[in-house]
């Protein structure tokens, strides 16, 4: 597979390096600092048609595939991480969502102002009692003539509070488990909708990470994503897609520590030598390097399958559970490099560490990832040599 | 209004050039190369204006460089500009500015215009002669380093400011005229995404020497590039070490005067 980008993909490339060189990066440290998200930014983002990226003209989107989504949030990742939450989310989950399952009426109603940018779309699967596990969602609905009643809560929801549109998966039928799930499109001001506890995270601040709340929530029958009990199938379908957006963010944040790692090393002198010439040095620079590489090809060729449209979840799992091992290793070292000073708010690579720790969990843990690679690989022997 | 902008695919100023074996020209390969800088504000200009003159006007690229610029050509449609002229010819290895600017007036001259927007150099070959020559060539007006610029309401006239040193000088020029770009005359935009898709379509007329009636590449300069020389080598860096700052001034006073002979 030809990993050398297009003309088309390289241009995306520097749209997205350019902007994030200039206008992330100029509120990086002030919104990271206060917890703040970005309008502007997004507003700016928007204007660009990054919230329409993957999505067809007809619809207000750009009409590109996966890898141009990975190539722009690896360029915001590697200035703000938590920037690229939103911008990953939006595209990969919630406009694929409604794109692919819903009504030709949600996709009408929902898609124009999603792709502009103007209806922020987030995507909420887990409860406290229902993460890796999403069979164990326990939020209830009940049917009530043409509405649904939804009750229940839902956790740890990036940019919940800043949403126009919510991509919920509920349970319609506690009997039948993961056949018993439904997904809806929920707005904020329906009623019964409330935002709960906001969380104070480890690093990714400039995102929002909230509890969103369902009190007798009234949602018509019409913004059922899909059909009624297809909720399994649709989380499990978009899981990919919001995978291959985290592979990406581990690459942002790999290569910005090695570029901090380098340009420190080379600087800092120590017993009369610049660090970067002692050999301790020099083997974290190239295992970094090497790891990076090939954390990019498995991120490349996860998103060409997907564009490509085969299955690609087994591609996909070890491209997110690489890349985000070796983003954790790469801030690991950089600040190691770094020495005293890098575990100060002065030095970038603080904020990277803090950041990257969160990609091992979310949008499936590193367990999970190893589960569904092992399955698929067990697969492929049973039917090469079966038992 | 027709309006051409220049544009040179360049090197990237952050990428560290060498030159060839040869001395004939640059080691391309690894090279990352960018729209010239100061083209971008030309680029955005000429949009501009197209935004303000409004009607049927329009930006047309000229571009002159191996087939690999079609990428930074691309960038220009995807930002907004409506077709492109590329000039691309084998025989064509490092031109000078006299035979860059004989080529590029007839294109244009072809091509028709009312103004031309151009860097105010190429940060590869610092030459920043293209326009005069052009200017001479095509015998209209010429500004250089325009900071502002600002069309008459009837499209008839233009005044132009110039960042020089201590002020700013301001000057007025009919039109046809060819003004050279320098930062602060605007913020160029971005290539959206929708315009990316958009450039995909957009057309690109690609041109070879005979094509546009030259049997041979077109010469005529005064000055001629006899070779390309790495910068010389700068001499080994010594760092004075004491205990005492004064015991490192007195030793680093010895070595400037027993070793460097300076003083
Ligand atoms: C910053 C942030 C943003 C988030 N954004 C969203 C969002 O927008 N929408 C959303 O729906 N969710 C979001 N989440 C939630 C996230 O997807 C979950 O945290 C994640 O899926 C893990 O679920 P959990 O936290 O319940 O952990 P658990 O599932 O309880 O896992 C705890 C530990 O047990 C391990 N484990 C669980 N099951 C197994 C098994 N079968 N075998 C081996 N080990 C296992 C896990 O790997 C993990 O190490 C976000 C989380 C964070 C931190
Ligand atoms: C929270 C905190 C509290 C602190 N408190 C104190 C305090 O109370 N008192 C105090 O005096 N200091 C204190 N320090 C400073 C701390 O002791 C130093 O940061 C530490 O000794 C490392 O030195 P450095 O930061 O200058 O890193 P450097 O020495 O510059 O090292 C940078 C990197 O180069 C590597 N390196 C350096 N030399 C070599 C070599 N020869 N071979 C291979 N690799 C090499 C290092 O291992 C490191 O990875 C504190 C630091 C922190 C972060």
């Amino acid at each position: 597979m030809c990993m050398k980008l297009t003309e088309e993909e390289r241009m995306i490339q520097k749209t997205a390096r350019d902007f994030a060189r200039k206008e992330i990066a100029a509120v990086v440290e002030e919104s990271n600092r206060n917890g703040v998200f970005q309008e502007e930014v997004y507003r700016k983002l928007s204007e660009l048609g990054f919230m329409g990226m993957t999505m067809p003209e007809e619809y207000g989107g750009a009409g590109f595939g996966n890898l141009c989504l990975v190539l722009a949030l690896e360029e915001i990742s590697r200035v703000c991480p938590s920037t690229a939450i939103a911008v990953s989310v939006h595209n990969s989950l919630a406009n694929h969502i409604i794109y692919k399952w819903g009504s030709d009426g949600l996709k009408k109603k929902y898609l124009p102002r999603m792709t502009s940018g103007e209806t922020i779309g987030v995507y909420a699967l887990t409860e406290p009692n229902a993460g890796s596990d999403v069979a164990a969602i326990r939020m209830s609905v009940v049917r009530d003539g043409d509405e649904y009643i939804l009750n229940g809560s839902k956790i740890l929801i990036s940019t919940g509070d800043k949403a126009g549109v919510i991509l919920v998966v509920a349970c319609t039928d506690p009997e039948k488990r993961t056949r018993g799930l439904t997904a809806f499109a929920v707005e904020p001001d329906f009623s019964g909708f409330s935002i709960g506890k906001v969380e104070h995270k480890m690093g990714m601040k400039a995102s929002t990470t909230v509890e969103l709340v369902f009190e007798d929530c009234r949602v018509p029958a019409s913004n059922v994503i899909g059909k009624e009990s297809q909720g399994m199938q649709i989380a499990l379908g978009s899981l990919d897609g919001g995978r291959i957006g985290i592979a990406a963010q581990s690459l942002g944040i790999a290569q910005t520590a090695l570029d901090e790692a380098v340009l420190f090393a080379r600087e800092r002198r120590q017993f009369g030598k610049r660090i970067v010439d002692f050999q301790a040095t020099r083997w974290k620079i190239a295992d970094m390097a090497t790891n990076l590489d090939a954390a990019r090809l498995l991120t490349y060729r996860a998103a060409r399958l997907r564009d490509a449209g085969g299955p690609c979840s087994k591609e996909v799992s070890m491209a997110k559970l690489f890349a985000s091992r070796i983003a954790n290793e790469a801030v690991y070292d950089a600040m190691q490099i770094h020495g005293g000073v890098g575990y100060t708010e002065e030095f970038k690579i603080e904020r990277f560490f803090r950041d990257a720790r969160v990609l091992e969990i979310y949008e499936g843990t590193s367990e999970i990832q190893r589960i569904v690679i092992s399955k698929k690989v067990l697969e492929e022997y049973e039917q090469m040599y079966p038992a | 209004m027709k309006i051409i902008v220049l544009l040179k695919r360049v090197p990237d100023s952050e990428t560290k050039i060498l030159i060839n074996q040869e001395g004939t020209g640059i080691r391309e390969d690894g090279v990352k190369f960018i729209i010239n800088t100061y083209d971008e504000y030309a680029i955005e200009e000429g949009l501009l204006m197209k935004e303000k003159a409004g009607g049927d006007s329009k930006v047309t690229v000229v571009c002159m460089g191996s087939d690999e610029a079609t990428e930074v050509i691309r960038t220009a449609l995807a930002m907004g500009a409506d077709d492109a002229v590329h000039i691309a010819d084998a025989t064509l290895s490092n031109p000078g500015p006299f035979t860059t600017a004989s080529i590029m007036a007839k294109v244009i001259g072809d091509e028709g215009f009312d103004i031309i927007f151009c860097g105010k150099q190429a940060i590869d070959d610092d030459m920043a002669q293209v326009h005069c020559i052009l200017a001479e060539m095509l015998d209209i007006p010429q500004v250089s380093v325009a900071t502002a610029f600002e069309l008459s309401d009837d499209a008839a006239k233009a005044t132009v400011s110039r960042r020089i040193e201590g002020g700013d000088e301001k000057v007025e020029t009919s039109l046809p005229v060819i003004v050279s770009c320098d930062k602060g005359l605007n913020d160029p935009r971005y290539a959206s995404l929708p315009g990316i898709m958009k450039a995909k379509k957009k057309e690109i007329k690609k041109k070879s020497l005979a094509d546009l009636g030259f049997s041979e590449v077109p010469g005529g300069g005064r000055s001629r590039v006899l070779k390309w020389l790495p910068l010389p080598k700068g001499g080994e860096c010594r760092i004075v070490e004491a205990e005492e700052t004064p015991d490192a001034v007195r030793e680093l006073v010895r070595l400037l005067r027993e070793e460097a002979k300076v003083i």
